[in-house]
């Protein structure tokens, strides 16, 4: 039976990651070694662990789970050699608010995303990997475990992986519930069995990761691109984006718009094209006012600063972040208070409280908010907000107290008039 | 405390995945699995599974604070997880939550006479493109409506004593 999929895909979509999305019994070992599964394992098996980096460097792919840092470099991080063990990690515990793809890699297509962990296990001389994977993805859980076990049973896991000899063993691992094991230091803390709670870096996971052992950490995203990256080459993979910004990325587009979906593009796609062409537009008719590029976390964008290609440097010139790809449209009738006090009540709820000025810095602008909309606001609220994110910004060990601080500096920033329409009547009028 | 052979197996496979030595690594999943079945993480599922990690229950405890999923009492046999935040919020989240509310006449995080349904705002579950969305124990359930809310706490109710499963 043909899959019935969360939204229908679009023909503006580049299809290299999503392409088996869709397929009869697409997340089957037998589907995906008939559409080029495990042709890129067999060819990295041919290749040195420095040739594999390169490869994956020459195709500019760049970390998918948020920070967007160049992969081959963080894999060639990894030590050659060690005495103890090394580990591969994959960050399922997809938690950024707008973000919905890795679920769909996951339920569509696993078998990639595990050839991907093996070509980074061959790369990094790894053995052992675990999925770490949101609590609330019970079925995914389930999903990837009848993977793995279908991949052990046919020869694609264990001792002698697709009859190479290489070893490898691959194991999920359920997170309960915790926006901050998405970071890659809590989520190590957490797959310990510990409370997620940041590490101080360096070192960094490449060095001393899991049980303080050498680390591999990707997001299911990333680790499922390179598949596609070994069997047709860097090259062709960076091509398809702009420089610097190889590859595509799967898009998640929510909020106002007729088509909402995730979408595959390639990076530097034009944001209002995504918008306008790929989700449909905006229902009603109605004009656009904001932009969360990529998950809960990315300042802002206005409407007039959204003609852009989508990548992660122009994004950053910008002023905000590629993230997540996780994007969520807003029309003009949004009441952006609204929205910054629910980013902030998910910032204050989620923050672990271990750093003081993120632990005291979301409650204390949560409740700010929470009074504004309650018709309490007042004039020198709107910049006790701006001065009280600005002074969280880069006082935290991770990153929770920045995703918190920016978004809200650039509502106070772009959006004044909304905070002036909420003050009450007679303080306006002062 | 005995377990369901099922369970009992899945714990079991569980410890295997760890290198060894690192039996606390198993802590989190074994709560999560542990308590679907036990209702929630009562003082005895702490100690049991301090035993079987080896670690003190101090540390089993001390985990189940932080994270959102782990509870110390029991929720419905029908969890009602509505979601809110921003791109369920944009498109009408924080009204199903409400109605939510009155069609089941309990607020966040209580649980109605009966037992069979409890009610939770809970953050972004990774439905966004597909909002508003709601989570009823790991069922996930997208673009909802009042009245497809309806519909499923219905159809819930009527199924009444039978497993949460069938």
């Amino acid at each position: 039976m043909p899959k019935q999929l969360y939204n229908q895909p679009s023909p503006l979509e580049t299809k290299l990651v999503s392409k088996r999305f869709g397929l009869d019994n697409s997340e089957s070992l037998d589907t995906y070694l008939a559409h080029d599964g495990f042709k890129a394992f067999l060819k990295a098996r041919e290749m040195t662990p420095e040739q594999i980096i390169e490869e994956v460097k020459v195709s500019s792919l760049r970390g998918r789970g948020g920070a967007g840092f160049p992969t081959g470099l963080k894999w060639s991080f990894v030590p050659r050699t060690s005495p103890k063990p090394k580990y591969i990690v994959v960050n399922a515990d997809e938690s950024e608010p707008g973000t919905c793809k890795d679920r769909l890699l996951m339920e569509y297509d696993p078998h990639q995303l595990i050839e991907g962990i093996l070509i980074a296990a061959l790369a990094m001389d790894s053995h052992k990997g675990y999925i770490y994977i949101r609590g609330e993805y019970r079925y995914l859980i389930e999903r990837m475990d009848r993977a793995i076990a279908e991949a052990y049973s046919k020869g694609y896991l264990g001792k002698n992986v697709a009859g190479t000899g290489f070893q490898f063993d691959l194991y999920t691992h359920s997170g309960a519930g915790a926006y901050e094991c998405g970071e890659e230091t809590a989520l190590l803390d957490s797959l310990e069995g510990k409370r997620g709670i940041p590490r101080m870096k360096p070192p960094f996971p490449a060095v001393a990761g899991v049980w303080a052992c050498p680390t591999l950490l990707n997001n299911v995203e990333t680790f499922s691109a390179v598949p596609a990256i070994i069997r047709d080459g860097g090259r062709a993979f960076a091509d398809l984006g702009t420089p610097k910004n190889g590859g595509t990325r799967l898009v998640c587009i929510s909020g106002h718009v007729n088509k909402p979906g995730v979408y595959e593009l390639p990076l530097g796609f034009n944001m209002l094209q995504a918008i306008y062409e790929v989700a449909g537009g905006i229902p009603g008719g109605k004009k656009l006012k904001a932009v969360v590029p990529g998950g809960s976390s990315c300042p802002l964008l206005k409407a007039e600063e959204c003609d852009i290609p989508m990548d992660y440097d122009t994004l950053a010139k910008a002023g905000s972040m590629l993230g997540s790809g996780g994007m969520v449209v807003m029309d003009e009738t949004t009441d952006m208070v609204k929205v910054a006090l629910r980013i902030m009540r998910f910032y204050a709820h989620e923050s672990c409280g271990w750093c003081i000025p993120c632990r005291e810095g979301t409650t204390w602008l949560r409740k700010i908010l929470q009074r504004f909309v309650d018709g309490g606001g007042r004039r020198e609220d709107v910049s006790l907000l701006g001065e009280l994110s600005k002074n969280m910004l880069g006082r935290t060990f991770c990153a929770l107290g920045d995703a918190a601080a920016m978004p809200t500096i650039s509502i106070v920033d772009k959006f004044a008039e909304d905070f002036e329409r909420r003050l009450p009547q007679g303080v306006a009028a002062a | 405390m005995t377990f369901s052979p099922q369970l009992e197996e899945r714990l079991q496979n569980m410890l295997a995945k760890y290198p060894e030595g690192r039996k606390r690594s198993a802590v989190v999943p074994m709560l999560i699995y542990a308590q679907d079945e036990v209702g929630s993480v009562t003082p005895e599922l702490i100690e049991e599974v301090a035993r079987r990690c080896e670690v003190a229950p101090l540390q089993v405890d001390e985990v189940v604070g932080y994270y959102s999923m782990l509870r110390r009492k029991p929720m419905g046999k029908y969890h009602v997880q509505v979601c809110t935040n921003i791109s369920c919020q944009l498109v009408g989240g924080e009204e199903l939550f409400e109605h939510a509310r009155k069609k089941l006449g309990i607020g966040h995080k209580q649980v109605t006479a009966d037992g069979q349904f409890s009610l939770e705002e809970v953050e972004c579950m990774g439905a966004c493109s597909w909002a508003p969305a709601v989570e009823i124990n790991y069922d996930f359930h997208h673009f909802v409506t009042p009245e497809k809310l309806d519909q499923l706490i219905d159809g819930l109710r009527s199924r009444g004593g039978k497993g949460a499963d069938s």
